[in-house]
Formats: C-alpha cells, structure tokens, sequence
C-alpha cells in the first residue's frame, strides 16, 4: 500500500465541490427547503416511488368506499364457491370478476377487499407508531443535546438500556400477558385492543434511534455561532428549541421517519406471523401470510398477492427515503 | 522501474551531480495559456482562463487573488490533482521540460513528489492523523525510491524534520500529528514536501493558519530551505505582506485572469492595474494616519459562471467609465506597461494609469 | 453598491441616533481617555476549563487568567494576540455566553458577572456581539428579515413603526438592499453576510458590541468595507467596541485603546499611539515586527521569535513569555510581572521593559535583543 496522504487530501479538497462554488445571485428568497423540494422534482425515482406511496395511502384510506362499490366485504365468506376441501374453485386461486383477487381457501374470504383493509391497518399502526417514536425521540434527543448534565446522563443511559432489551423475547411474552390483564381466558379481544398493543411496542422500543439522531445533530448545532447568537440575546428554552435547533435538523428527523415506516410494516408482519400481533379477525398482511403458507403448493396465488403489496409498499418507502435524503443533503450523494 | 533521483544518502543536501538529461537552461516551469474548467451542475466554471506565466529555479513567483480568482485551481492543474472526469484543462505546462497536459496520469503521479510538491494551507488535514509524523514522511521518500530501505528512509525523514528546525527529530519522528503544535505540523509538512528534493514547490496560503510571530520564521525557513535546494517556488497567498517578503515576481489573478504580472518591485511599488491599487489601497497600514478610512473596492468578487463580460473587473472599478464600452465589450489582453516584463490587462493607457495612480491612490493605506 | 447608499446610510443613522431610547448626552467622542465612569469594568476575570488527561486525571487550561481592563462609553478596546492567548474566551465571557470561573464584569457599575437570564435581559439590549464566521453565523432556515428581528422578537420588543420597518432601517445602515428582507443567507456572499450578522448586532440599539475577528474570514478587498463600516457606525452611533482579532494592522485602524494578551494574561494595554509607537512589552514588538509589511520589500529585519506559544494546560512559571524571550533572566522564572502602569494610560508587565521607539528594520535575529536606534 503506498501511503500518500499529499494526494488524498489535495483529491478530496477538489471533491468538496471545487474550490469556487458558484453562487445563485439571481434567484429571489429560495428557501434551503425549496430548493430540497426542486432536487426532488428532479429526481426519477422519487417521483415514482412517492406516485406509488400515494396511490397506496389512497386505497387505504378509501378502503370503505371501495367496498361500497365492490360490493364485498372483508368478513364475507363465499363457501359456495369452494369446494369439498375448501379450495376455491376455478383458476389460480378463484380470481373472477368477482372476486379480482380470488378467494382464501378454507373460509373463503375475498383476498381482494381483505388487502385494501390490510393496507389500512399496516399504514395505520406503522404512522401511528413512527409519529409516537419520532416525537419521543425528538424531545429526548433535544432534552439530552441541548441541557445536557444529568439529564443528557439518565436518558443516555434509559436509551442504552432499551437498546440491550430484546425486541422479539419482550413482544412475545409482553402480548399474551397484556391480552390476558385485559380481557379473560376466553373473552374476543377486540381488534382495536390490538392494534393498540402493537403500536405501543413498537413505540417502546423504536424511539431509540430517532432519539440519538436529535442528540448529535443538536450537539452539532449548539455550538454553531448564530444559536450563540440568539443565546446572547437573552432567547429562552423555546425559541432556542423550535425557532434555532428545530427547522435545522428537520431534514435528518424526516428521513429518519420516512425510513421508519417502511420498517414498521415489515415488523407489524413480522409479529402477526409469530402470533403476537394482530388476531385473525383484523385483516392484516401478517396474518394473511402467515395463513397462506399452508396453501404454497396447493393455492400459489393466496400467497402471491399480500406477498407483492407488501414487498412493493416497502421498496417504495425505501426508495423515497432514500431520494428524500438525497434531495435534503445533496453532498451525501456524491 | 525509474532510478532514484537522489543518491540515498544521509546528507539530504547531496544532489546527484549528474542531473536528468533535461533543459538547465531557461525557465524550470512554463505554464503557457492554461484554462481550466470545471462542469457543475448550475452551468460551466472556468476557473482559470488563460493564464501564463514561468519560475525560474532558485526564483519565487508570488500568485495574488481573492478567493474565486483561480489561484489555488492553477496550483493544483500544475500537480494534476484534478478530477479528469469534470475537469477541462488545455493550454501548456512544462516543468522540466516536460508537457504535463495530456500526460498519463500514472506518469504525473511519478512526477508529483519528486519533482514537484506542495505544501498545504492546513496541516492538520493534509497529514494522516493515524499515523506518525516520521512514518508518513518516510513513506512519502520511499514511494520515489523504491530500492531504498526502511532503515534509511528513517534516517532521511529524521534528517528532513531536523532541517526544517524541529527539536529532537528522532523523538518527534515517532508522534503523531496531534502531538505536534500549530508551527511545528507545517514545519512537518514542509518537511515530507521537500523530502525528495523536488525541483519545484507550491506552496498555497502556507501560512494563512498560523500566527504571525510563527509564520514569520515559516518564511524565514522557506526562504532559507530555497537558497539550499535552489528550487522554484510558488507562493499562492492573499496576503500582500506576506509576497512584498518572499517574491521575486508577483502574478495578480482576478476572476480566473492574469491582471498584472511583473516584479515584485513593479508590482508592489508602481501598480499598474486598478485591481492591485484596490488591494493596497484596502490593506491596513501600520505606518500613516491611522484615523483615515480605508479605500475598499466596492462590490464583491464575481461568481466564476457568470463572469462579467469584457474586463471582469469593469463592475468594481472606478475608472472603467473612461473608456466609453470598451470595458464591458472587450477582454483585455495582458500588455507591456512601462517597466521590462511589466504586463497588465487593462484598457487605460499607461499614461493615465500613472497620472490617476499619483493623484488617487499612492498616498492611501499601504500603496502610500 | 457601497459607494452609492452613503448618503442614505448617514439619514438612517441619524434617524437611528434621534430615536435613541436613552437620552445620552451627545458628546463628542474623544480618543483620549476620559474621566468618565468606565461602561465596562474586568476585574481579575479568569476562565479554567477542566480537561481529562490520560486515564482518570483532570487538569486546568487556564484559559484567561486573571483580566483587568475598563471600557469607556465610546470607546473601542482591541483585544490582540495569538491563538490560544485567550482573547475570544474573554469575549464569550463578556456577553455571559460562557461563565467567569473567578473575577468580575460589571456594566454601567452594575455586577453581572453571575447574573441570570432574567436579570440579564435588559442588559442584554446594550451588550451584543458580532461573530467571526459569516457562515456559521447565520441560521440557514431563517430569511434575512427573521434574522435580524431575532433579538426584538426575543425581547419581545415592537419598535415603533413595526418590526419590519426597523429591519429594513438596519439592512440601510449596514449598506445591503432593505428589498433583500425576505432572502436567505445562502443567497448572501461572505462580506454580505457579516453586514448582516452587524445588522442584528445593532437590533436592540447597544451600547457596547463584542466584536469577534469580525473580518478575518473575508477577503481583502472586503475585509476594508467591514472595517469602513464598523467604524462608521462607531462614530455616528457613539458605540462602544471591545474589538477581537489577530491582526494588529487592522485594530491600528479601528481601536484606540489596545490590550496585548498573551497566554491568558494582558501582557501590554495601552492608547494606540503607545502600543504602535511606543511599544515597552518585548511580545508586543516581537509581535508587531513579525507582520509582513508590504511598504518593505524582502525579507526585512525582524524580531524572530523562536518557538510556538506555550500550551496554556501547563503555563510557564513566572512571567509566560518568559521562554520566548530574549530578555528573560532568573526572576522572569520565579516572580510573575504585575501589570504596572508606566505613565500616560500605559500599562506594562516586564520584569525589563523595552525603551524608545521602535526598532524598525534594523532587528537582529532569535535571542538578540533588537538594536534600538539611538537618536
């Protein structure tokens, strides 16, 4: 290896952007979050991703107007359209005119409606929860960064402290307890309740992050010369917090949450496919896997359809994050 | 592959008697209507625009400008440090008597180190903070000479570190960069610089960082390393003070342009560009009423996308209304202007530029 | 642009001067040291900043130790030295963005050396400070209008008129377009942008600014705009300055009285005329002959001080200049120099001052003492 660090450091002060940036002397108050907003104009994929995301946040929000006009609802059950081993009759898994998406084998259901309510249900508990996780961690993290001392100690130590508990142990054994506390042996849980249970785990458990992000960023900040200003101006807690720390690192806080939907959904599934999550009853894309593998080789497409929504939700999430954070930060794409 | 250029030996002042079969006459780089330009999003930058100039071994050329003038891009297409793939460089430069435009890159990275070498404005950055002072400056020898041991390289960056005045070199080869003071990492710095003799030195604002009773004896030191290797150097600042100490030549850059270039007593003594009165006439004094206000340069430097047209300068200048539109229509072209070798781009003719600089400008901050 | 808003600059600051909320008596600022009861008085203001060493241990960089200096209304104080001389903890300290570890601050003969950010809010109108960098000064979210009104807002503070108006008045007075309200720093070049930072300065109307390095990240042919306007705006606001910077030709061109520090101390404090003509430190000339002078072609004579300045976590004893000096004997080690006043407003700490003018160009080299030029 030839150590030559003359060269790395003259290379890598050309990389910064040249040594004469120009400067836009003709454009009147364009705003740091304008031009972020015309970077992603810009961009292909943000588009496209963000299009799906829409059309997605659309179909779940709509989802009862869509079954007025399909006609179908999600605990409609069609036996007349199985057969004597409760598969649906018909071509790739009863898919009809009917029934666009076919019907689930066993208690026949249409795969189509119980999706959109699927949609609805994952989008929910993931915003639900990133919302509950970014505002934790953003009032953590900017408690901790901005006062620092004592405070700074015990939530560093609260957050480590998360961290070193593990997610899946605590969620399989906190939900069957919670459950139990709540409703009897026997009792229905309401859906609702579950809902509930899964959006305060994740809660618990995801504002760790957001948390450490808001901590450096406002440490980084603190110390920059125009917060000193205002300091030395007399500025209180709040205009310090939401007039100076706050609208500077937004970007990283929008990102981070934007990323953390996607991992919601994944985690929502992932939990409802154990059994921790949601019950049968609420239709969730968790449960509908986790109910469709037993039909892999006998009925393919019961597995196909939630199986590519949800991985499309999800690569269309990431790729917007992604394009979200290049067009906020446009050196970290370099 | 190459043969060392320097017999490896203990005395770091040895040159080999016998040199490269290259041109001792004439000057040792030529740098002959250099452009170079950058392509950025927002449009074409041409950072450098037709620039010429020579240094003589043994000679110092002070470069001037703000920043934005094309200074430190010119010093950096001179080592080939630029990005071939955004970056446009045509025009000439020979050092040694070898075109470097249009070079292979393996070939210039030979060059760079031993032949030419630069030293940076900010030690700090430009030495690896994981590694030892010593071990860098070794590495730095021995990358040029293949053949050579560890032992010896050792024994030449401690003989390097001792001649640019650092204490104890032998304890100080083995500390790291952050054990070393402000002074004493450029001294390192200019240590790995001159490791390997190289024939010429950039040297961009090596003193801008440090503190004046410092930066005094980096002078002082760069002066004596040049009278010792008898190399070219070239000495980018915007420090007025810091050329009128160092340079034989002086060459004023303004927007990627070569304004004004001659001696460092033409320049300094009888400016002839309305540019370089507005540099002296701006610097504080430390002589002279105290109380009067300075003469700035109105306006602020232009943006390198957007240069103005004709004379860039024509927008900050007071006197460009005294040639009708020709300031804003037509580039000047470097001309003769009075003393030999005395060149200045700029519309007015010598004889007014005379008269206006003893009636507006000689009797104010330091071009008094 | 600079050369044509002269004359509305002069309006808005005259308007600026009538619409002054306290009637100060409209004196004409004199150079020379007044009788007049000091706006700011530093008695013995010292910061230590603890600092882990190795494994388990903590020590003191003494960053300031141990100040004494007045401010007169009006007058401009130049704070000059080298890095790490403890000139911009001084200044931090002076508007309480950092606390004193020892030592007191008292404006207008009040203490506000320990005062809360209650009790600081009123002073906090007169003390106000302008920062070095013109980048990180800025909050790059805020259009140049919020900037600005920043300190009324926080002060809760409607000027009469409305606060938009009162920011278009201060982008007049520091020389930028009153349009430009609503753009946003990046829009801004360096020179501009440390208008604005003066603009907000000025907001609250103070008495006193801290002004820190506030040209040196500029280029030259701004640095003299900035330092144009700062002295404008001194004379026709009758502000007073403690002036912050590296560069000794500048504060020449803006202080009247300066302060040479070095390694936490004020080794020299004086009226301009002493410091530049009359220098009696051996820093302060090493200091002033070590700055290139363009006037002087080549490598003129100097004062070649050997060595870097020590590091403050581990002062030398005695008198700090000591190990640099080329002057320094056996009590410079042991007996630390108490800063003496030698006549005039001069004040010295040297166990030897220098005598006479200074040398010029006629200086030796490391370790000898400069030959002075008997008349």
């Amino acid at each position: 290896m030839s150590l030559s660090p003359v060269e790395g450091v003259a290379l890598a002060e050309i990389e910064s952007g040249g040594p004469e940036v120009p400067e836009r002397k003709d454009v009147v108050g364009r705003s740091p979050g304008r031009l972020a907003w015309i970077r992603l104009r810009r961009d292909r994929t943000a588009m496209v991703s963000g299009g799906m995301l829409l059309f997605f946040m659309l179909l779940a929000l709509a989802a009862p107007l869509i079954e007025m006009l399909y006609g179908i609802g999600p605990k409609e059950q069609f036996q007349s359209l199985l057969d004597g081993f409760g598969m649906p009759l018909g071509y790739s898994g009863g898919v009809s005119g009917d029934h666009w998406f076919g019907l689930e084998p066993g208690l026949g259901r249409d795969i189509f409606i119980r999706l959109i309510y699927g949609l609805r249900t994952s989008l929910f508990i993931a915003f639900a929860a990133a919302v509950i996780t970014a505002t934790l961690g953003v009032v953590l993290g900017t408690l901790a960064g901005y006062l620092g001392g004592w405070l700074d100690a015990v939530i560093n130590w609260i957050t480590d402290l998360t961290l070193a508990m593990p997610f899946l142990v605590i969620a399989l054994a906190l939900t069957p307890t919670l459950v139990l506390r709540f409703y009897g042996e026997r009792e229905a849980v309401s859906p609702a309740f579950g809902v509930a249970v899964l959006i305060g785990v994740f809660a618990i458990f995801g504002w760790t992050s957001t948390a450490r992000l808001v901590r450096g960023q406002v440490i980084a900040l603190r110390e920059r010369e125009f917060v000193e200003a205002a300091r030395a101006s007399g500025a209180g807690l709040g205009h310090m917090v939401f007039r100076q720390l706050l609208p500077n690192i937004w970007a990283p806080i929008l990102v981070s949450f934007s990323l953390a939907v996607p991992q919601f959904i994944t985690s929502e599934a992932a939990l409802s496919f154990i059994g921790v999550g949601l019950s049968d009853e609420t239709p969730s894309f968790g449960r509908m896997i986790y109910r469709s593998l037993d039909y892999l080789q006998t009925d393919p497409a019961y597995v196909f359809f939630p199986g590519i929504t949800i991985f499309a939700l999800v690569f269309a999430f990431n790729l917007f994050g992604d394009a979200l954070r290049d067009a906020l930060d446009p050196k970290s794409s370099r | 592959m190459d043969r060392p250029k320097s017999v490896p030996s203990g005395q770091p002042g040895d040159r080999p008697s016998v040199p490269e079969q290259r041109s001792t006459s004439g000057p040792y780089l030529r740098v002959d209507d250099l452009r170079v330009r950058f392509d950025t999003e927002d449009g074409v930058v041409r950072a450098v625009d037709g620039v010429s100039f020579t240094v003589e071994r043994g000679r110092t050329l002070g470069i001037v400008g703000e920043s934005g003038s094309g200074k430190s891009v010119t010093s950096l297409a001179i080592l080939g440090l630029h990005n071939a793939k955004r970056t446009t460089i045509t025009g000439e430069i020979s050092v040694g008597g070898r075109q470097l435009v249009g070079l292979p890159e393996e070939e210039v990275r030979r060059l760079r180190g031993r032949d030419m070498a630069m030293i940076f404005q900010d030690p700090l950055s430009a030495l690896h903070p994981y590694y030892t002072v010593g071990r860098q400056i070794a590495e730095a020898y021995r990358v040029h000479h293949p053949g050579a041991g560890r032992r010896e390289a050792r024994q030449r960056a401690v003989d390097m570190l001792g001649r640019v005045g650092i204490p104890q070199p032998a304890r100080r080869f083995d500390q790291y960069p952050h054990e070393f003071s402000g002074g004493m990492r450029q001294r390192a710095m200019i240590a790995m610089a001159l490791v390997n003799d190289p024939d010429l030195v950039i040297a961009d604002e090596p003193t801008t960082a440090l503190d004046v009773t410092v930066q005094a004896q980096i002078l002082d030191l760069l002066a004596d390393l040049q009278a010792e290797f008898h190399s070219a150097i070239i000495m980018i600042t915007h420090d007025l003070g810091v050329v009128s100490q160092v340079a034989d030549d002086v060459l004023v850059m303004y927007g990627g342009r070569a304004v004004e270039r001659g001696s460092v007593e033409q320049v300094l003594r009888r400016p002839q560009h309305p540019y370089t009165w507005g540099l002296l006439s701006s610097v504080p004094s430390l002589h002279g009423d105290a109380d009067e206000d300075l003469v700035p340069i109105r306006g602020n430097p232009p943006s390198l996308i957007n240069l103005p047209s004709g004379c860039s300068f024509h927008p900050r200048c007071r006197y460009a209304d005294r040639n009708g539109d020709r300031s804003r229509t037509e580039v000047p072209q470097l001309r003769p202007a009075g003393g030999e070798g005395h060149l200045v781009a700029c519309h007015l003719s010598t004889e007014e530029r005379t008269r206006l600089y003893r009636e507006d400008i000689a009797h104010v901050g330091v071009a008094r | 642009m600079w050369g044509s808003l002269g004359e509305r600059e002069e309006r808005s600051a005259a308007e600026y001067r009538s619409r002054e909320r306290r009637q100060a008596p409209m004196s004409e600022v004199s150079v020379a040291p007044s009788a007049a009861e000091p706006l700011l008085r530093v008695r013995g203001l010292a910061k230590h900043f603890p600092v882990r060493t190795g494994f388990r241990g903590q020590s003191l960089v003494r960053a300031v130790d141990g100040l004494d200096f007045d401010v007169r209304p009006g007058e401009t104080l130049g704070l000059v030295g080298e890095s790490g001389c403890g000139k911009t903890t001084t200044g931090r300290m002076l508007v309480r963005l950092l606390e004193p570890t020892a030592g007191t601050i008292e404006f207008e003969g009040r203490d506000i050396t320990h005062a809360g950010r209650r009790q600081l809010r009123p002073l906090r109108q007169d003390l106000q400070i302008i920062f070095q960098d013109p980048y990180a000064s800025l909050n790059p979210r805020h259009t140049v209008g919020r900037i600005i009104a920043m300190p009324l807002q926080v002060n809760g503070i409607e000027p009469p008129g409305g606060v938009k108006a009162r920011v278009q008045e201060l982008l007049e007075i520091v020389g930028l377009n009153p349009e430009h309200y609503n753009r946003y720093p990046h829009e801004f070049s360096g020179g501009q942008r440390q208008r604005i930072g003066i603009a907000r300065a000025l907001a609250l109307r103070p008495k006193l600014i801290v002004a820190d390095e506030p040209v040196s990240a500029l280029d030259v042919s701004i640095q003299a705009q900035v330092v144009n306007l700062l002295r404008q705006l001194q004379r026709d606001l009758e502000l007073a300055f403690v002036f912050i910077a590296h560069d000794l030709a500048v504060v020449r061109h803006f202080c009247q009285r300066v302060a040479v520090m070095y390694l936490g101390k004020i080794v020299e404090i004086g009226d301009r005329v002493d410091i530049y003509e009359r220098p009696q430190h051996p820093y302060t000339r090493a200091l002033l002959s070590a700055i290139p002078d363009v006037t002087k072609l080549g490598p003129g004579g100097r004062i070649r001080l050997t060595g870097d300045v020590p590091t403050p976590l581990d002062p030398p004893s005695g008198c700090r200049f000591r190990t640099r000096c080329w002057k320094a004997q056996e009590i410079c080690a042991t007996e630390e120099p108490a800063l003496v006043s030698r006549g005039g407003g001069q004040a010295i700490a040297c166990h030897f001052p220098e005598s006479g003018p200074v040398a010029g160009e006629s200086g030796g080299t490391a370790g000898v003492t400069v030959e002075e030029v008997s008349k």
